[in-house]
């Protein structure tokens, strides 16, 4: 701890967090496969299907997340000028405003739950099954998504506690910049994640 | 470009710059809604998907210091990009041909 013989290297540290990021691009990737060739094959379900998403609390929750990235992006500046107390702050409002997110997106869900559309529900199995594919997808990809925006404000957490106790400095902050580059890929997930499941109606 | 800095200094991009990107990125969440609105019909996906991968370029080039990264590390990023691009080719060209 802060000894200066110990050798740490940021770029090795930064190509790491890209060399996963790149299997979560496919992984996503393949999601959105499996999205546009059902959507291409059940294009009039599928639109009937999206008219029941909510667009307003879509679009604040696309809001919130590129708030937050703009909050986490700056929070790494701040570090880098030695405003620890500054990044504290932008990364609680990067946790919070992702907890927002995940609220917002659990009231989606249940008003969905309590209609009776949710996997393999008897209201489901009435409808098209361009109409099952798209709230299956929904369900899947949105799902795993929030899981990663959980383990977002997870992590960042953490980052909280070490900036706080110096753990993350101006000269070490390789772990607040992975950090960082997972959330702004998570964003980028919902950026495409939004049109293709609200704005298709 | 040619920088070959490997110590700890690094570009410490400015708080207004992040600022500007964010602004863009919200103009450009309204622009896609709009453009939903409308009913351009056929070309509304499309238009969508074009808005989206702006703000992803944004959040890529800025936010995630793609800017300010090394030729190699951008190198990489488009080939993963590339590698998911051919299989959505080849997958669809299947699909469409069938």
């Amino acid at each position: 701890m802060g000894d200066s013989e110990i050798h740490k290297d940021r770029m090795a540290a930064k190509y790491g967090i890209w060399f996963f990021l790149f299997t979560e691009i496919l992984f996503f990737g393949g999601m959105f496969l499996l999205y546009s060739i059902f959507r291409y094959r059940n294009a009039g379900a599928f639109h009937i299907a999206a008219a029941q998403e909510d667009l307003l609390l879509g679009s604040i929750n696309t809001a919130v997340l590129l708030t937050s990235s703009f909050f986490i992006a700056s929070a790494i500046s701040a570090v880098k000028r030695g405003n620890n107390r500054l990044a504290i702050l932008l990364q609680g409002l990067t946790v919070l405003l992702g907890a927002v997110f995940l609220v917002i997106k659990y009231f989606e869900w249940m008003e969905k739950i309590v209609r009776g559309i949710y996997p393999n529900s008897p209201v489901l199995l009435k409808l098209s099954s361009g109409e099952v594919l798209f709230f299956g997808l929904y369900y899947v990809m949105t799902g795993i998504h929030g899981l990663h925006v959980f383990i977002g404000i997870t992590v960042i957490s953490f980052m909280i506690y070490f900036t706080a106790t110096g753990n993350i400095t101006r000269k070490d902050y390789a772990k607040l910049e992975n950090t960082g580059l997972y959330w702004h890929f998570v964003d980028i997930v919902w950026i495409y994640l939004f049109p293709l499941f609200y704005l298709i109606t | 470009m040619g920088k070959e800095q490997t110590g700890t200094e690094e570009h410490i991009v400015s708080y207004s710059t992040y600022a500007y990107v964010w602004l863009a990125l919200l103009v450009l969440l309204g622009a896609t809604i709009a453009a939903a609105r409308i009913e351009f019909s056929r070309y509304s996906v499309l238009i969508n998907l074009l808005i989206a991968t702006v703000k992803a370029l944004l959040v890529v080039v800025f936010f995630m210091h793609m800017k300010y990264e090394k030729r190699f590390l951008r190198g990489l990023l488009i080939m993963s990009l590339l590698t998911l691009g051919s299989i959505i080719a080849l997958t669809f060209s299947d699909v469409w041909y069938r």
